[in-house]
């Protein structure tokens, strides 16, 4: 292990973290002499530190080190610089689709973009945070800064009503993280994670005081990551929050909520493998059957992708299950990379996917309903292909890159050599033929049906660039997956070394 | 770059190509480049078989790339005598469908000859990939496009039937996909076709494994009772898009057979040919009568072909020479036939826009030239001396009454079917007197069509007459197949 003396503060560790706070603040203050009434200064800005906070973990990526920092409150490792460096770019893309629906609903004003770069703050907390509180905060100010977005629109009942929802359940989740957490340091007397997977590790622990404790933990998770049973604010947000911030929920956030799964459960609770696992595998059953079945009944775009990423989440959480068989490790590092690739692909496709309802949104038109995509083909093909281009990676066809996320996530399931894995993979496969369902039926509305409106659509060459670029990526990871599977694999063994 | 990468993404690249360029207002020209591009990827596949060295049953043409170094899945692609002429087959029904769509579709042009010239490669690469990830990638992929073909321009139930096509095929090939990866595990990490081979398996894991692929490839061939996709895909598809299901896509599914099922799991495919031989009788004779009774003349034909695809199956599972060559050159002989009688619907649907045997009759008056070549494709469709649907099912009966007289016996009979259904509507469609003002009023075939026809007509003779070529080419591949397969792989 190569880590820095615990005790020290090591500021190095937090650089990116610093340079967020100071940006933000920069960023508001900025933004009270902008005159534009497209806020182009305060855009670029926050692009460019989203940039350079990019290109910072990117370099500590580079340089392949663990090392604790803030008396061993942070931990930078290459996972969560690889996630923080993704969610960094998930986010200036999120914000680069925002900006023009914003703009034409009086919504784009500074508050947005000081309350993004919270919302990343937080992110890049979570993913390099090694202690329980620390998590905890990181989560909070993620959440906040999420239901202020969600509530911005306040004139919108809908949207309102969105927020109000997902605050309250926000709340009781980050309140049953929080008593898990309180429970797991009752048992452990510590808050690091390291000295509680210590702890743990001696056995000498009160079984049952850990178990309860990981129930509360695993349910507060499962709250953030939207999987069954605890989806319920998931399709009411997603359809009621602005779109914009429907794409910043969606994007971003779930690579974090992945990261504090890692450093919660593995790298804290890694002893207790075999029951947080078996809870998993639960949820990620239902959450395929749910999402699937109910993502066929809407006839909402925003409502059936929010049923499909609890689907989705349910493949994710399949290969999380995966990692510890019969007290051995050794599928661990498969199992994680898998679930961590499957979610970096899914998130880009997400982006893809909101980038382009936000297109089709115009001045006083909400693109919500799937027959508002009907007869897109005709009116304009390339942004048909680009979204056939998302559905079939969705739905797992090949060769976009979401087949590849799918294989990793069966191969790891299959590699445990148990029976009862075997037929796990059956039965996701077969929800998965259930979830192509309702793909294709977006595909069908696009190409096979005639065009309900005829206006036509131009949003600026920049938007229309970006989304083939994301379209181009979604293929060409498709067509070639191997050097992003390497880099999740890469990380997660490293964060597994440690 | 080897000359299968070039077969399979010369046609990709310029499909693309048209697709991301080309505008209905230079039709015109996105034909020609179509016609062009596919005429290209034909000629690219020449030397593979003037180059096919008959005397092996290794691979040829090989070429093998690292592709994800994770999955230790390599680009790795070769052709043998199994193979090598569905990869010429194809390349050559692209050129045909290209030209068959060439005055019929008018909208959207370029998406229609861009999806054609995509599957065309996916199809290619489906014949020639020799690692597992890379064919099941290639396999699935064909669906994208056919689904938009069916869908885009197809008939008045078009979208029931794209969907039925497209979730039908894939929840058989999701089945494929996890026995590929339990494969991957059992020998140690690889996915290459070649070394699952040579993998000893014990019997449940190969009976689970003969299941899993059965599912994919049964459904796709299709056999009876999985069949029901395809009547309803090809009565709704457009003329180009019957013609490439009925032609190529059917052979992926038989393919599957020889190059997964029957190799890699020997053991459960003996143990359980009788069943895929039951069904193969089931749907030679059965779906022979249901073929029988249908009004609709491009349901006639669907029936037919999953009734010469159980021909197919049954010459595979029998276990011998005659058997699986008869099988193969039947699968080639389909190819050119049940396309043939496609574009023959097509001729008549483009004119009439009817495809109910009722509204013709005495077509033969008005459009002489046509009914020559409808007649003869007609005759090979039931399996007369001299063309090319006689040669593969008299190889395979033959191959049957070696193994056990009584299915012999009872394969023949089919025989009686095929003609029947095919005379009877051969009868009612092109003879007789003039049934009604239509038929009246229909002009016979112009240059393009006679072209579209003539090549294929050509190929049904050749075939018929001198079957040669086909047979040396599979001949060793097939000895070697057979021996493989009568070694126990269990231990």
């Amino acid at each position: 292990m190569n880590t820095s003396p615990t005790n020290t503060m090591n500021w190095l560790v937090i650089y990116p973290e610093l340079l967020l706070l100071v940006m933000a603040c920069v960023i508001t203050l900025v933004d009270l002499w902008v005159r534009d009434p497209q806020r182009r200064p305060t855009l670029w800005l926050t692009q460019l530190t989203l940039a350079a906070v990019a290109a910072m973990h990117l370099a500590y990526f580079d340089s392949g080190l663990t090392m604790y920092g803030m008396q061993a409150m942070v931990v930078t490792d290459p996972m969560g610089h690889l996630l923080a460096f993704f969610a960094a770019v998930a986010m200036m893309i999120s914000i680069a689709y925002a900006q023009h629906y914003l703009a034409s609903r009086d919504m784009l004003k500074g508050e947005f973009f000081t309350l993004a770069l919270f919302v990343y703050l937080g992110i890049s907390v979570m993913v390099s945070a090694n202690n329980f509180l620390v998590i905890y905060l990181g989560l909070e100010l993620m959440s906040l800064s999420l239901y202020a977005l969600t509530a911005m629109r306040r004139d919108h009942a809908p949207a309102t009503e969105a927020a109000m929802k997902y605050f309250v359940l926000g709340a009781l989740a980050s309140g049953f993280l929080l008593y898990g957490l309180s429970m797991m340091y009752g048992a452990t007397g510590s808050l690091d994670l390291g000295e509680v997977f210590k702890a743990i590790g001696t056995g000498r622990i009160n079984k049952e005081v850990l178990v309860f404790g990981v129930v509360f933990v695993v349910a507060g998770l499962a709250f953030k990551l939207g999987a069954v049973p605890f989806h319920m604010w998931v399709p009411d947000v997603y359809q009621g929050a602005p779109t914009a911030v429907t794409l910043l929920i969606g994007g971003a956030p779930k690579l974090a909520a992945f990261a504090i799964i890692i450093r919660l459960l593995v790298e804290g609770m890694s002893g207790l493998a075999y029951d947080w696992q078996q809870m998993l595998v639960v949820l990620a059953v239902g959450s395929l059957v749910v999402g699937n079945l109910a993502a066929i009944a809407q006839t909402n775009l925003k409502r059936m992708l929010a049923y499909s990423t609890i689907a989705q989440m349910g493949f994710v959480l399949l290969g999380l299950s995966v990692g510890v068989v019969q007290g051995n490790t050794l599928s661990a590092g498969n199992a994680y990379s898998a679930a961590m690739f499957y979610i970096v692909t899914y998130v880009l496709t997400t982006l893809g996917t909101f980038g382009l309802i936000l297109y089709l949104s115009s001045q006083g038109f909400e693109s919500e309903e799937l027959s508002d995509l009907s007869g897109l083909a005709r009116r304009s093909p390339w942004l048909a292909g680009v979204m056939t281009v998302f559905m079939f990676s969705l739905a797992g066809v090949p060769p976009m890159v979401g087949f590849y996320a799918k294989l990793s996530i069966l191969q790891a399931l299959l590699a445990t050599g148990q029976a009862g894995h075997i037929w796990l993979a059956v039965f996701a496969v077969l929800m998965s033929l259930v979830g192509a369902f309702y793909y294709l039926r977006v595909v069908k509305i696009m190409f096979f049906d005639e065009a309900s409106r005829a206006e036509p659509l131009a949003r600026g060459q920049g938007f229309s660039a970006l989304l083939a670029v994301n379209g181009a990526a979604v293929l060409g990871f498709g067509l070639l997956p191997g050097g992003l599977m390497d880099l999740c694999r890469d990380a997660i063994i490293k964060a597994l070394a440690t | 770059m080897g000359l299968l990468s070039v077969a399979i993404w010369l046609p990709i690249v310029s499909g693309a190509v048209l697709l991301a360029l080309g505008r209905d207002e230079q039709a015109h020209a996105v034909r020609w480049l179509a016609l062009v591009a596919a005429v290209a990827s034909f000629l690219v596949t020449i030397p593979l078989i003037t180059g096919f060295d008959t005397g092996t049953a290794a691979m040829q043409f090989q070429e093998s790339l690292p592709w994800i170094t994770a999955f230790n899945v390599h680009y790795k692609l070769g052709v043998d005598g199994l193979s090598v002429w569905f990869v010429l087959l194809t390349a050559f029904i692209t050129v045909i469908v290209v030209i068959a769509g060439w005055e019929v579709i008018t909208e959207r042009v370029n998406q229609y000859m861009g999806a054609f010239l995509l599957l065309s490669g996916l199809m290619i690469g489906v014949f020639s990939a020799l690692d597992g990830l890379l064919f099941y990638v290639f396999f699935e992929a064909t669906l994208i496009p056919m689904y938009i073909i069916i869908g885009v321009w197809g008939g008045p139930n078009r979208v029931y039937a794209a969907f039925k096509f497209f979730l039908y095929t894939l929840l058989g090939s999701l089945l494929m996909l996890v026995a590929l990866i339990y494969l991957y595990i059992k020998s140690g990490g690889s996915f290459d076709i070649l070394t699952w081979h040579k993998l000893p398996l014990p019997l449940h894991a190969q009976v689970l494994l003969f299941f899993a692929f059965f599912a994919a490839f049964s459904v796709k061939v299709p056999m009876w009772p999985v069949h029901t996709w395809l009547p309803d895909a090809h009565v709704e598809a457009p003329t180009g898009g019957s013609v490439v299901l009925a032609a190529i896509m059917l052979k992926l599914g038989a393919y599957g057979f020889l190059r997964f099922s029957m190799p890699i799991a020997p053991d459960a495919s003996r143990e359980w040919a009788v069943f895929i031989i039951g069904l193969s009788l089931v749907a030679v004779i059965y779906i022979g009568l249901v073929a029988l009774v249908q009004q609709d003349m491009k349901k006639l034909i669907a029936y037919s072909s999953v009734a010469h695809m159980g021909f197919v199956t049954l010459g595979f599972f029998i276990f011998n020479e005659l058997g699986v060559a008869g099988g193969i050159v039947q699968m080639i002989a389909h190819g050119f036939v049940s396309g043939a009688m496609f574009l023959c619907i097509g001729v008549l649907y483009d004119r009439v826009h009817s495809r109910q045997i009722a509204d013709y009759g005495g077509v033969v008056n008005t459009m002489p030239k046509f009914t020559a070549f409808a007649v003869l494709f007609a005759m090979a469709n039931c399996g007369l001396p001299g063309t090319a649907g006689f040669v593969g099912e008299w190889m395979v009966i033959l191959g049957a009454v070696q193994a056990n007289f009584w299915i012999g016996a009872l394969a023949a009979t089919a025989l009686v079917f095929g003609a029947a259904y095919t005379l009877w509507m051969v009868k009612r469609v092109y003879f007789g007197a003039v049934a009604n003002e239509h038929v009246k009023e229909l002009a016979d075939i112009n240059a393009r069509e006679f072209l579209m026809l003539a090549l294929l007509a050509a190929a049904v003779l050749w075939m018929g007459v001198y079957p040669k070529p086909f047979t040396d080419v599979m001949q060793v591949s097939v000895t070697e197949l057979l021996r493989h397969v009568a070694t126990s792989k269990l231990n």
